[in-house]
């Protein structure tokens, strides 16, 4: 239930962030739905590649290829959904959101609380067993950046499913979910999806669209807009250890206050939000989603009291007719390995070994798409912008590898501890055993019409 | 006189695919047009040369005080395909505060900017 029932400009609708990726902080769904008053919760669970990860579960078990972490989640915020009417909004669902919204059946039945749940699925974006058939229609599904065509990598392709945004979410809400999984839905859906719901905003009403897609960008990374990762200050943010998530306080015009719970560590000031705001952006004038194109410099931020920051002035224009599609394509082989230096000459030694170990892997003959040399503590996060400043009292050489041929990237795993024993003195950090071969899967960015997918609403109770 | 682009301005960075992206906020509202004049396409190129491999796009956000660079080829092919330590670009934004800026002293005074410190 909404924290209140009448529709006026006064009300106030929260919608939580608990999860910025998959990985992050367990702890934090429960936090935010014990921590206070709030109506919605949002977890975000896919990055770029997530998907292809979970097609490849999938195809080892059908009942696999959601987020596994999410019905633990659930579990711990159960009671707050059954006692205190929060809802949940998540994207755990991966490539197999039926089966997740069993899995989370499941955990409900066993705390003697499904009859409690209505579970929303919402399916249609997976769009793998439709590749040959849209290549065919006329719908080549162009890289984004290349402009090669995916006819190119077709035998390679491990998953692809289209961004999809709010519309479908809503419809869950509008017919009693209160547990709402979707597979790829744009993680800013996840926010704006609740608010539009409960709001009534049209589908055309471009402004408070894009307000709801912007409060979702701010709140989808989680703590990187309450103190986490926030270079402002950082000395001086209080109690990391207490992170608060942040929370959204919304109102039907489209503004929205940034808070988190009392007596919680971290920090929301101007310069938190700004952090977040720029992060991942590419042009601010047009951030594209399947909802709404949103204007980033019509942000408005301003401190509203401690940790609160007001947002508005947001303006959003039409949606395109297109979709983005996230393809995950395997694209050979890759490993990495390293070796500790010690002083004296930690970097001397480090860059002899790097030169020793080059000439044997030119001597067998094994062919690398790129061999990539980092010096750890001297070199590997700036390059050559890091100014020379004395003698580094430790050396981590970082070697990495990348070949279409999965035996040379092999080969090159069993000769980096031979080093230790047949190259430069003051040497360690080998305790680990062999660098393990990685399948690469890379991203294919491509755009298709919006009229080709349709997405899908079950209401499971 | 040298001012530290690291005492004017905080940033962050991050990735889509082989492209970095760079936010670079002004830490004070009056400090904003010296970013504007200073963090040029052609100074933020010239600052990133040998990093990068490709273009950089600028875009000004005065309600926020902010530039964003988009810097291409920054990640050795990006996410899954890089092979560097730093595959999704998040110190990008401290390697940008490394850069100094030559201000003239008086407008240094006028706006209050805190030296560069000597080496």
């Amino acid at each position: 239930m909404s924290s209140s029932t009448t529709k006026d400009s006064n009300r106030v609708v929260r919608v939580a962030s608990g999860q910025g990726f998959w990985g992050d902080w367990l702890d934090a769904p429960r936090r935010q739905v014990e921590g206070g008053q709030v109506d919605y919760l949002m977890l975000d669970y896919l990055a770029e590649v997530t998907m292809s990860i979970l097609q490849k579960q999938k195809e080892r078990d059908p009942q696999m290829g959601y987020a596994r972490d999410f019905i633990g989640a659930m579990e711990s915020v159960l009671p707050a959904v059954v006692e205190r009417g929060v809802k949940v909004i998540a994207n755990a669902g991966g490539v197999n959101p039926v089966a997740c919204a069993h899995a989370v059946h499941d955990v409900a039945r066993k705390a003697g609380a499904a009859g409690k749940l209505k579970i929303g699925v919402v399916t249609g974006d997976d769009l793998l067993p439709r590749i040959d058939e849209l290549i065919a229609s006329g719908h080549p599904l162009t890289h984004m950046e290349t402009g090669a065509p995916l006819s190119t990598v077709r035998d390679r392709v491990l998953s692809a499913n289209a961004y999809i945004g709010s519309t479908p979410i809503v419809e869950a809400l509008a017919r009693g979910a209160n547990v709402v999984v979707t597979g790829r839905s744009t993680d800013t859906a996840l926010t704006m999806a609740p608010l539009r719901h409960e709001f009534g905003w049209a589908a055309d009403d471009w402004d408070r669209l894009a307000a709801g897609i912007i409060a979702g960008h701010i709140i989808e990374c989680g703590a990187q807009c309450s103190g986490g990762n926030c270079l402002y200050d950082w000395r001086n943010i209080p109690d990391l250890a207490n992170i608060g998530y942040p929370i959204v306080e919304a109102t039907a015009d489209g503004t929205f206050t940034v808070v988190k719970h009392p007596n919680t560590g971290g920090r929301i000031n101007v310069p938190s939000v700004t952090e977040q705001c720029v992060y991942e952006m590419g042009d601010p004038n047009s951030y594209i989603t399947p909802d709404v194109v949103a204007d980033f410099t019509t942000i408005h931020l301003e401190d509203d009291g401690e940790n609160r920051v007001r947002v508005f002035g947001i303006k959003g224009r039409p949606a395109t007719d297109k979709l983005k599609v996230s393809i995950a394509y395997r694209s050979g082989y890759k490993a990495v390995g390293t070796l500790l230096y010690a002083w004296p000459d930690a970097l001397e030694k480090a860059q002899l070994a790097d030169r020793v170990l080059r000439e044997r892997l030119d001597a067998m003959g094994l062919k690398f798409d790129k061999v990539l040399t980092e010096f750890v503590g001297v070199s590997s996060a700036h390059g050559p912008l890091t100014p020379h400043v004395g003698e580094a009292p430790e050396v981590q050489l970082r070697i990495g590898v990348r070949s279409t041929e999965r035996s040379s990237v092999e080969r090159f795993t069993r000769e980096i501890a031979p080093l230790v024993l047949n190259g430069p003195p003051s040497v360690t950090g080998f305790a680990g055993g062999r660098p393990k071969v990685e399948e690469i899967v890379a991203y294919w960015p491509a755009l298709v019409d919006k009229t080709v997918v349709q997405t899908r609403v079950e209401v499971l109770s | 006189m040298k001012v530290r682009l690291l005492d004017l301005a905080h940033a962050r960075s991050g990735d889509k695919g082989d492209m970095a992206n760079v936010g670079v906020i002004a830490l004070r509202p009056e400090w904003y047009p010296l970013l504007v004049e200073h963090l040029t396409l052609a100074r933020v190129k010239q600052h990133f040369a040998g990093v990068i491999t490709g273009d950089v796009q600028r875009y000004e956000l005065p309600n926020l005080r902010a530039i964003n660079f988009l810097l291409q080829g920054a990640l050795d092919g990006g996410g899954t395909m890089s092979l560097k330590m730093d595959a999704q670009g998040k110190v990008f934004s401290t390697a940008m505060l490394r850069m100094v800026l030559d201000v003239p002293d008086e407008q240094a005074r006028t706006l209050g900017l805190p030296p560069a410190p000597t080496p």
